[in-house]
């Protein structure tokens, strides 16, 4: 049962994943669309309320998401909106998973952190800032994780070229004076 | 008129007569003796107190996303084994489960076990690298050298396997490269025989030793619910008293009919992370010899020439499995449009893969959600309070693997 994750299925819930009808119970207009391709629960929330879905999800005694798993982002280049936010929670006492995804426009491609919630998503976010260039705003300390804060540009972005070059190497190199990965 | 400044008594100058102070700044790595794994600590000291401790990662990032974004779905595979480097196994098992949920098949039974035996050979691997390696930055060298003993052997079995020891790239989508003999399973049972005496020796030399006790006693704690919320999983996490494992919460391949244990800790400090994957080193042995008795025959590859190759003989002999070969390597397996997430309990943790399928032969987006990184981010919090000389215990037992860290 493949659902198009672009168009919203709101009123079609008769087949919904129990967790994804949970949450859309428990948090008004939370859920733009879902679906269970291949039993993987799945819900598309809007930016405004992903802290409130978040905290519910954390804390709702049907759902406890205590783990963030996983924070990535997926470039659709071409269609819009044309970045989607992806966050993979699972639950350890209840044992079990559900993916929940934020869609984003080019122009403004930011969301708050989950940091307060997940101490976990630091380093995830700041991950998914230095390769797709997604901001989370309020996060403690977005710097680049992976590459040299002198990069230019997001390389997991699709109109990134994989063959394209930036070497930042020797004592010329910008690098070598003052920033973080000095010396001295 | 502003207030006359008030004049100060010499006597008092004693007071002002501290030695100024200001925290030692010391970084640590990215290539550093004491450190397995190219990874940088800036540590800030207060004597031999660690008062701060911010990790950096990164030095060893290839691309690992893009570049299986540009190949197609069978082509990935040999980068996946360069994730978790000492355990390539496992992550050739969890790239090909993604690959075959989304695809909607099921491998034959005979692959099925032979993929368990694969992974659990390649979890004791890692954790004798994780173990010896400790041992031996903690000064104890003939330990290590017992691991490394120990390693070899089961390398041998994956060496049977695939032909190679450490980079496998054994697993297929819908089967494996090859199968194996008929005399693996005495091979497997003295490899793992000849491991077990060695591994009884190591944990001899090291479990009776004060100095190896003391420093791995108390030192780098981190509460469960601390570890939870920074996603830390794995052994790291079962030392702590939480005993989630992938294979038995959500088990995968034929875990779900194996008889073991989860062994967990109590105090969640690195004497329990060792003595937890101790325990594992133990699990996964029982684990193998049970798929020894149960593996049975049959093929290891499914029936289906637009998914497997097609073997050699139809190749060249019938123009059906000729054309679906040649389509299988330009173009290879085609998905169906959709997502999917699959979770391994990898040598450090939950391994998963989140793949996005566009319909075409490339992955659209192939994303490894590995646990050495979730892992690596609690190391800073770790280190914070304790003394300078926990540093080196503490993030032994992290296990940090470069590869599968930084991706």
């Amino acid at each position: 049962v493949v659902a198009d994750p672009k168009t919203p299925t709101g009123v079609e819930a008769e087949a919904e994943h129990p967790l994804v009808a949970r949450l859309r119970e428990g948090v008004t207009d939370a859920v733009l669309a879902s679906h269970a391709f291949r039993g993987d629960a799945t819900a598309i929330v809007p930016r405004e309320k992903l802290i409130e879905v978040c905290r519910f999800l954390r804390d709702d005694a049907a759902l406890r998401f205590d783990m963030l798993v996983d924070v990535t982002a997926v470039d659709y280049l071409g269609r819009r909106p044309r970045f989607e936010v992806v966050y993979h929670f699972y639950s350890l006492p209840l044992n079990h998973r559900l993916r929940v995804k934020v869609a984003l426009e080019e122009h403004d491609p930011s969301l708050p952190s989950l940091v307060p919630i997940w101490a976990g998503a630091n380093w995830l976010e700041r991950e998914t800032w230095d390769l797709y260039g997604i901001v989370f705003t309020g996060h403690p300390d977005l710097r680049r994780i992976y590459l040299y804060e002198e990069f230019e540009g997001h390389p997991l972005r699709k109109d990134y070229p994989k063959e394209k070059r930036q070497p930042l190497i020797g004592p010329g190199s910008p690098t070598s004076a003052g920033s973080p990965g000095s010396n001295r | 008129m502003a207030d006359e400044p008030p004049v100060r008594d010499p006597g008092l100058e004693e007071d002002v007569l501290e030695l100024p102070f200001e925290p030692l700044e010391l970084k640590m790595g990215p290539s550093h003796p004491a450190t397995h794994g190219t990874i940088r600590i800036n540590l800030k000291l207060d004597g031999e107190t660690v008062q701060h401790a911010e990790v950096e990662v990164g030095y060893l990032h290839r691309g690992f996303e893009k570049e299986c974004e540009s190949g197609l779905y069978y082509q990935a595979f040999p980068y996946t084994d360069r994730l978790n480097y000492v355990s390539p196994i496992i992550n050739n098992v969890g790239y090909a489960l993604a690959c075959e949920k989304l695809l909607g098949i099921e491998v034959p039974e005979r692959c099925r076990y032979l993929r368990v035996i694969g992974s659990e050979i390649c979890r004791m691997a890692d954790h004798y690298t994780c173990l010896g390696a400790a041992a031996m930055e903690l000064g104890a060298m003939t330990g290590f050298l017992y691991a490394m003993e120990s390693r070899e052997a089961v390398w041998d079995v994956v060496d049977v396997m695939c032909g190679a020891r450490v980079t496998s790239n054994y697993v297929r989508i819908g089967g494996l490269s090859e199968d194996v003999g008929s005399g693996f399973p005495a091979l497997v049972r003295a490899k793992l025989a000849q491991a077990g005496t060695l591994q009884q020796d190591f944990e001899d030399l090291l479990l009776a030793n004060p100095i190896f006790r003391e420093r791995m006693e108390g030192t780098g704690k981190l509460s469960s619910d601390q570890l939870i919320a920074l996603g830390v999983t794995g052994p790291l996490l079962r030392a702590a008293g939480v005993p989630y494992d992938v294979r038995r919460a959500q088990p995968y391949l034929v875990y779900d009919r194996l008889d073991f244990e989860v062994p967990i800790g109590e105090e969640g400090d690195n004497m329990d992370r060792f003595l937890v994957r101790v325990a594992e080193l133990k699990q996964s042995r029982r684990m193998v010899e049970q798929c020894l008795d149960q593996l049975p025959g049959g093929p290891v590859d499914i029936d289906n020439p637009h998914i497997r190759l097609p073997g050699k003989k139809k190749v060249f002999n019938r123009m059906e499995e000729l054309i679906a070969q040649f389509k299988l390597v330009t173009e290879g397996p085609r998905p169906p449009v959709g997502e999917v997430y699959q979770a391994v309990e990898g040598g450090n943790g939950e391994l998963g893969f989140y793949l996005v399928s566009d319909g075409s032969g490339k992955p659209y987006k192939c994303r490894a959600r590995s646990p050495s990184f979730s892992n690596t981010q609690a190391l800073g919090r770790m280190l914070q309070g304790g003394m300078f000389a926990d540093v080196v215990p503490t993030f032994d037992m992290i296990n940090m693997i470069g590869g599968e860290c930084d991706r």
